[in-house]
């Protein structure tokens, strides 16, 4: 067990460093690692600490976020298929995100994307928790994150085509499937206390995700509030998502691949999949932020296609595999 | 109305001999919009692109306010009845085919991509609209205007382009040309960039430009802008002591695009004396 | 000493009224087989004893705070859900849940307690297997240990011995007794009589919302009140085995 979060947190550091050592610029490892303290290399030292530090430190927040909403999502739902981006709750801020923009809110208040980005998501995690709570059944689930997703990526795009702005309209890409490139430290400044706050709110539900491994009524009668915990779920997730997106897109599949590659590592149990899933989480997006660069250096290929590419398939596998109990 | 006016006017020109081209022009694109305007005889244009009054993207946006304007759709187009139509290469397919069908001719105009192609686009707007003496005019202006621009000595200082997305354009692009124009060093052809494409930031601030040349961002806001406000744009922008702007005047291959060199070459002339003070 | 009281408790579910007015209380020592007929309210009954859906009159366990309550009562429902490949251990383990705060380790008494019920529901073969893989037996007595792991007073339990073979069926019932026999108590639906007769010390028989008896075993499985509530006839018998109790034909 604490081998595994050693383990985990062994690569995630270890990918933080590659990730820091990777970009376009053609420089030595040793080099660029020393132009991070050392002003003295230039336009090097720029690079590192207000491109690439941003980059790799956004992976590991958004990718720790998003692996940790999946699983207390899972948690919670009792349903491997729950996972933000699938269920419509990431399109849901990236409408919030958008309408900011484009109201002007984002620009005239410090704080106002993160918080429109966060009430999309809210709205989007509550429809989806009114449409398909944990008694609603996986197929209720997927249905009702399509039409949210269908809804919120139908309203992304009128806003967009909308704007007056030429360049607007085709942003539909970055906002459906996510990017970390050229980001600067302002942005992890923006998503930091979104994340932290919904980290330490999702944190506390670890017993009682425990509890809800065995139904509701069981887990009612162990003495938890399941009002008070799908508040916070939804609360906790929204702020998560909502951060996460409004500075990066909406990055799907995080959370369904990282929670059930590692649940069997942690004899499936809800609580200690929390954090698992968090340092997993972060690895997984550093893995595909990382693969980005690599496969497409001067592209900015989006994060969503390599996440997509990966978590698709198992999507598809666990679809496959939880079939009798959608029919 | 219009319709009468408009035969009657062709009927006078046909009567004089002076008219031997398309009396009823549409052009549904910013740029043949703007080269239309500026060779096209009284009356002859009907119509122009309704992007030509915007003042961002059109060097021509208070000439436009005289022509009513089109949103590129064939029917609205069709109810005009013209008998041509000037498209640009990236209009609707559908809508030129479909107009074609309908039975009016439509000419494509390419873009262009060089200072050469700007000529080559005044002779064919020449041409197409039967005022080959008018672009004769336009052309020994624009030529004699960008001799006066031809540079001597090395180019310097070292320049770059850097829009919205991360766009920069090479030497094979308008912008390109217009930056070597003014006698600037484009740092997207040490990259390799020859047209134009997506340059991460961080190979901009490596290459360290002495003079960033950005776009001004919409008054709207989109994230595609966003990359302009970054840390490392402002301070790149702060050390070539920015002000240097794309307006408009860079958008179309029209004779416009000498204004973009003239100004650029004036900055660029305050620039090296400063720093040959320096 | 009453380890449930309820007074007058009465359920409606979507306009129908489900229960009604019914009341009883259960004493330490008691093992109290809940009969009836399917749609009598068995479930209802038990489900509003607890608090979990909404009731009018009384009940000692809904009136408790939940804190209070997950020490008073354990509950094992009808679903039998065990949503994720969780070992045994750490399945039984849950039981733990409202007794300690969060950690990785339980403390030595309480893992006692987990050892206990383990390998009372003869579960020591199957600790490190993930519960929701094993057969519908072992996940039904898994979650029993489960119950017992939480050390409540009174256990109560939605048909624990549906779907079980008989051997499992006899285990089950005589852990019940068992408890009930060292000073706890519980009270469970059941469908199957003869259990009934054999097993419990009192029987509560529901029908159509209300109480139609209530009372030992031999008082409550007369054919008289059989006829009544199932409509069937009945075979009974005081062996040297015991009671035995056979349903024989629907009347």
């Amino acid at each position: 067990m604490t081998r595994l979060m050693l383990t985990l947190t062994a690569a995630m550091l270890a990918l933080f460093l590659i990730s820091l050592t990777l970009g376009p610029a053609d420089v030595g490892i040793g080099e660029s690692l020393a132009a991070l303290f050392d002003e003295s290399y230039g336009p090097l030292t720029l690079v590192m600490r207000e491109i690439r530090l941003p980059r790799a430190l956004l992976a590991m927040i958004i990718g720790g976020g998003l692996g940790l909403a999946g699983a207390a999502m899972q948690g919670y739902l009792r349903n491997p298929l729950a996972e933000p981006g699938l269920i419509g709750v990431s399109s849901s801020a990236a409408l919030g995100a958008v309408l900011a923009i484009n109201t002007g809110l984002a620009a005239s208040l410090t704080l106002g994307l993160p918080l429109a980005a966060l009430a999309g998501a809210l709205a989007g995690v509550f429809m989806v928790m009114a449409l398909a709570g944990p008694q609603g059944g996986s197929l209720t689930l997927i249905l009702a994150g399509i039409a949210i997703s269908a809804m919120a990526a139908a309203l992304t795009s009128l806003v967009l085509n909308l704007s007056p702005n030429p360049f607007a309209a085709n942003e539909i890409v970055f906002w459906m499937m996510g990017s970390l490139a050229d980001r600067s430290m302002l942005h992890v400044w923006l998503v930091l206390p979104f994340a932290l706050a919904g980290a330490a709110i999702l944190l506390t539900l670890a017993r009682g995700l425990d509890a809800l491994t065995l139904g509701e009524d069981a887990a009612q009668t162990m003495g938890m509030n399941l009002n008070r915990m799908r508040l916070l779920l939804v609360v906790g997730t929204a702020s998560i998502v909502g951060g996460a997106t409004a500075v990066a897109g909406a990055i799907g599949f995080i959370g369904l691949v990282v929670p059930h590659i590692l649940r069997p590592l942690v004899g499936g149990q809800p609580s200690r999949l929390l954090w698992a899933s968090a340092l997993g989480g972060a690895i997984m997006l550093q893995l595909a932020d990382i693969a980005v660069r690599i496969i497409l250096p001067s592209r900015d290929l989006k994060l969503g296609v390599v996440t997509a590419l990966v978590g698709a398939p198992l999507f598809l596998h666990l679809i496959y595999k939880t079939r009798k109990g959608l029919a | 109305m219009r319709k009468l006016s408009g035969i009657a006017l062709a009927l006078l020109w046909a009567a004089t001999g002076a008219f031997a081209g398309p009396s009823r022009v549409v052009s549904m694109n910013l740029c043949t919009d703007q080269l239309a305007m500026l060779l096209a005889a009284p009356g002859q244009l009907a119509s122009v692109s309704y992007i030509a009054r915007d003042t961002r993207a059109s060097a021509m946006a208070e000439h436009a306010l005289a022509y009513p304007v089109n949103h590129g759709l064939a029917e609205e187009i069709y109810l005009l009845q013209p008998d041509l139509v000037i498209a640009g290469a990236y209009s609707t397919v559908a809508t030129t085919e479909m107009l074609r069908r309908l039975g009016i001719p439509v000419v494509v105009f390419q873009p262009a991509n060089s200072l050469q192609d700007v000529r080559a686009r005044i002779e064919q707007m020449g041409e197409v609209l039967g005022r080959e003496e008018a672009a004769r005019a336009l052309l020994a202006d624009y030529d004699q205007r960008l001799a006066t621009q031809e540079q001597v000595g090395p180019e310097r200082p070292r320049a770059a382009l850097y829009a919205a997305n991360g766009f920069t354009s090479g030497s094979m692009s308008l912008a390109g040309q217009i930056l070597r124009a003014a006698g600037l060093r484009n740092i997207a052809d040490e990259l390799g960039y020859g047209r134009s494409g997506r340059m991460p930031l961080e190979l901009l601030a490596m290459s360290e430009p002495e003079f960033l040349i950005g776009t001004s961002p919409y008054p709207r806001a989109a994230r595609s802008e966003e990359n302009l406000a970054h840390p490392v744009v402002r301070h790149l922008a702060a050390r070539s002591g920015a002000g240097q702007m794309r307006d408009a005047d860079w958008v179309c291959g029209t004779p416009h695009v000498l204004r973009a060199v003239e100004t650029l070459a004036e900055e660029r002339r305050l620039f090296v004396d400063k720093e040959d003070r320096e | 000493m009453s380890v449930l009281s309820v007074r007058n408790l009465s359920v409606t579910l979507r306009n129908r009224p489900v229960l009604r007015d019914v009341s009883f209380e259960i004493r330490a020592g008691e093992f109290v087989g809940l009969l009836g007929p399917n749609g009598a309210g068995k479930s209802s009954l038990m489900r509003a004893a607890l608090g979990l859906i909404p009731a009018a009159g009384s009940s000692s366990l809904a009136e408790m705070s939940a804190a209070e309550r997950a020490r008073a009562v354990s509950w094992m429902p009808q679903s039998r859900e065990i949503a994720w490949p969780i070992p045994v251990e750490r399945l039984v383990a849950l039981g733990r849940l409202p007794h300690v705060p969060q950690g990785l380790r339980l403390p030595p008494g309480d893992q006692m307690l987990v050892d206990q019920s383990i390998e009372r529901m003869g579960l020591d073969p199957f600790r490190q297997r993930a519960a929701s893989r094993l057969s519908g037996g072992e996940q039904a007595r898994a979650l029993i240990a489960r119950a017992l792991a939480q050390d409540t007073p009174l256990l109560m339990a939605d048909e624990p011995a549906a779907g079980l073979d008989p051997a499992h069926q006899i285990s089950t019932m005589e852990v019940f007794a068992n408890l009930a026999a060292e000073g706890r108590a519980a009270l469970v639906s059941l469908h199957d009589l003869g259990l009934a007769a054999r097993h419990c010390t009192r029987l509560i028989l529901l029908t159509e919302g209300g109480i139609l008896a209530d009372g030992p075993p031999a008082s409550v499985l007369t054919p008289a009140l059989m006829a009544r509530a199932f409509g069937i006839s009945v075979w009974h018998e005081h062996t040297a085995h015991g009671p035995v109790f056979q349903p024989l034909e629907v009347l």
